[in-house]
């Protein structure tokens, strides 16, 4: 099962630096308005860092809105409804802030009152927005068991990039958009496809994807 | 002082090697850190850390600092009250003095690095060297600045503005400008001495020193006597909750006996505990790191139920070594505790007394808390983090505008 690839993977890593955005919410309202006027950077920052940054928490809580919704706002249902938006279903930021505005709009207009409703002082919602570093790394995979020694080597943060980024930003920097296109292997590629990455730790996510790849190393 | 590889066991190879590979995009570049202090404080306390461990990956970095006369810090010190939220007022030769004494380190200095590194409020006006010799500079602001003094604020807001990029603690801190702000939390060395491991043997001694109990609940808050600490709350949080369960409250910090305000809050502390032999205030001198990572190991739960705060750095002391942590949500509290995930957050005395009760009641939750509190700590808050940040930051500088660099 240990066929050449037609070209290398080249593993990378990334990290963001945090900006102040300058803008908070203190209720449901100044929330919406902020999410509508951010730049898609600031969704990716409040969609997806909470995941980096609170890793070994994971599956929940999944995003920086569904957080405060919940725990600071304390609306429950509007909070779980963010938090179980399959942000996998997206594939650009910009959808993923109308999904939010759509959600958030429809809980306003079934209770309007609550909207106004503010949260202690100190607690408020401050928007932030991200810049995105990519750097290649020293690991270089030309075939499936290079690609599985690769994987068990790599950091957490080179999952990352490969697994959430990647898909919103360089579609062939996917690991299953290689293995289907360079390794031509659509089962296996198949199979990445299907891991929701958002609703396991990125310790487990690169456990099970090294899994898999072990398993169809074996020629099962 | 450590070397960056003794980091390694502690927070992986990965992390490291991934140091290093952002460093090697940056190794002409030099870095120089400006401020008003070579000793003592926060800023210098970190620099003496951060810059060693910069020339460890190959960077160019080096630290300077601006002279002054003892006025110019009497003007700066009242800077940094006022930037606190103070009502202070300033005659027109104090902020004479300010404008000269930073024009007199503008001309004096050498004013070298690629990236000039400004540190807080009182080298600001170095930035009137910009027009005249160019590079990337940076302000870092280590204030807390939700409310500032309006009259102050806006007098550094003309310098700040001159600057290529300004940096803050917590999100809470941002203000509005026409410059990016960038968020940079604070960091703690887990090699340093207030957060390495200890022997059991020197937590005990330490114990037996003070004349605590190790055998019954000790719940701790590490702070200065400050009415901002709310040092007279905790003590109603412990006395609500030994009406219930056996337990000791230690108040341990420094800094009373230079303060006129903290030697009143320490009297006034010391009045209400009114010699109850479970209540332990402790003034312990600037060289007590060992003994206050002895307390907060010996702790069964710690406390920071401050009313106002900077970043709160104690708390990333307190869950790194494991302890659950109940700490009021302001400054960036927030930022190291997500609520009943990693630490509890309350609000009052009766909220803190009642999360109190829970954990001194059910360890195991306790653990949980201490557990996922540690891990946040290691992914967010060491050293390493900082470094991490600041060479990204130093990267950004050729970068403006971008969402995504490729490097």
């Amino acid at each position: 099962m240990n066929r050449i690839a037609k070209e290398p993977f080249q593993f990378l890593t990334r990290q963001n630096l945090t900006y102040l955005l300058g803008k908070k919410a203190k209720n449901l309202n100044a929330l919406l308005a902020g999410i509508k006027e951010v730049p898609v950077s600031s969704i990716y920052q409040h969609t997806h860092h909470f995941l980096e940054q609170h890793e070994y928490l994971s599956p929940e809580p999944p995003n920086d809105f569904a957080y405060w919704i919940t725990n600071v706002l304390q609306n429950d249902a509007l909070g779980e409804e963010i938090a179980g938006i399959d942000l996998r279903q997206f594939s650009s930021l910009k959808d993923i802030q109308f999904r939010l505005v759509e959600i958030i709009e429809n809980s306003i207009q079934q209770d309007p009152d609550s909207a106004n409703r503010n949260v202690p002082a100190g607690e408020e919602f401050h928007f932030m927005g991200a810049q995105t570093f990519v750097f290649p790394t020293q690991y270089i995979a030309h075939d499936l068991l290079e690609f599985k020694q690769c994987l068990q080597s790599v950091s957490n943060y080179s999952i990352y990039y490969h697994m959430f980024e990647a898909p919103l930003h360089q579609q062939k920097d996917r690991f299953c958009y290689w293995i289907g296109q360079s390794l031509e292997d659509e089962k296996l590629a198949s199979a990445f496809k299907q891991l929701d990455p958002y609703t396991q730790t990125l310790d487990n996510l690169k456990h099970n994807l090294v899994r898999l790849v072990r398993v169809r190393l074996e020629g099962k | 002082m450590a070397n960056l590889y003794e980091y390694e066991p502690i927070v992986g190879k990965d992390v490291i090697n991934e140091l290093e590979l952002y460093a090697s995009k940056l190794k002409n570049v030099s870095v120089q850190h400006i401020n008003s202090t070579a000793v003592g404080g926060g800023v210098a306390e970190i620099l003496i850390r951060m810059v060693p461990l910069l020339k460890d990956l190959g960077i160019n970095a080096f630290w300077d600092v601006i002279k002054g006369g003892e006025k110019f810090f009497e003007v700066t010190k009242k800077m940094h009250n006022a930037l606190h939220g103070q009502k202070v007022l300033f005659s027109q030769d104090e902020m004479g003095l300010f404008i000269q004494t930073n024009e007199m380190n503008a001309r004096d200095m050498d004013l070298r690095g690629d990236i000039m590194f400004i540190h807080d409020p009182q080298p600001i006006g170095l930035i009137s060297r910009k027009k005249e010799i160019g590079h990337k500079w940076i302000w870092r602001c280590h204030i807390d600045f939700s409310h500032p003094d309006p009259f102050t604020w806006n007098f550094l807001k003309k310098y700040i503005e001159q600057y290529d990029v300004s940096i803050f603690s917590a999100p809470a801190f941002a203000r509005e400008l026409r410059i990016p702000q960038v968020l940079i939390a604070p960091s703690i060395d887990p090699l340093s001495d207030k957060n390495k491991d200890l022997p059991q043997d020197t937590i005990d001694s330490v114990l037996e020193r003070l004349k605590i109990d190790k055998n019954r609940p000790i719940v701790t808050q590490i702070s200065r006597f400050d009415y901002l600490k709310d040092p007279k709350g905790v003590v109603q949080v412990f006395r609500k909750v030994r009406k219930y369960i056996d337990c000791q409250l230690v108040l341990a910090g420094g800094g009373a006996t230079d303060d006129p305000e903290g030697a009143k809050v320490l009297a006034e502390v010391q009045e209400i505990a009114a010699n109850d032999p479970d209540i332990f205030l402790l003034l312990l001198p600037p060289s007590s790191d060992i003994e206050i990572n002895a307390l907060q190991r010996a702790s069964s739960v710690v406390l920071q139920k401050s009313l106002r705060e900077g970043f709160g750095l104690t708390v990333a002391e307190a869950l790194w070594k494991g302890k659950p942590v109940i700490a009021s949500a302001v400054g960036g509290i927030p930022l190291q505790i997500a609520n009943k995930y990693s630490g509890l957050l309350t609000h009052t005395i009766e909220g803190t007394a009642f999360a109190l009760k829970q954990l001194l009641q059910n360890p195991s939750y306790g653990e949980k808390l201490g557990i996922s509190g540690r891990e946040h700590i290691k992914k967010n808050f060491l050293i390493t983090r900082h470094l991490r940040d600041y060479m990204l930051l130093f990267l950004s500088l050729d970068h403006k505008g971008e969402d995504v660099v490729f490097l």
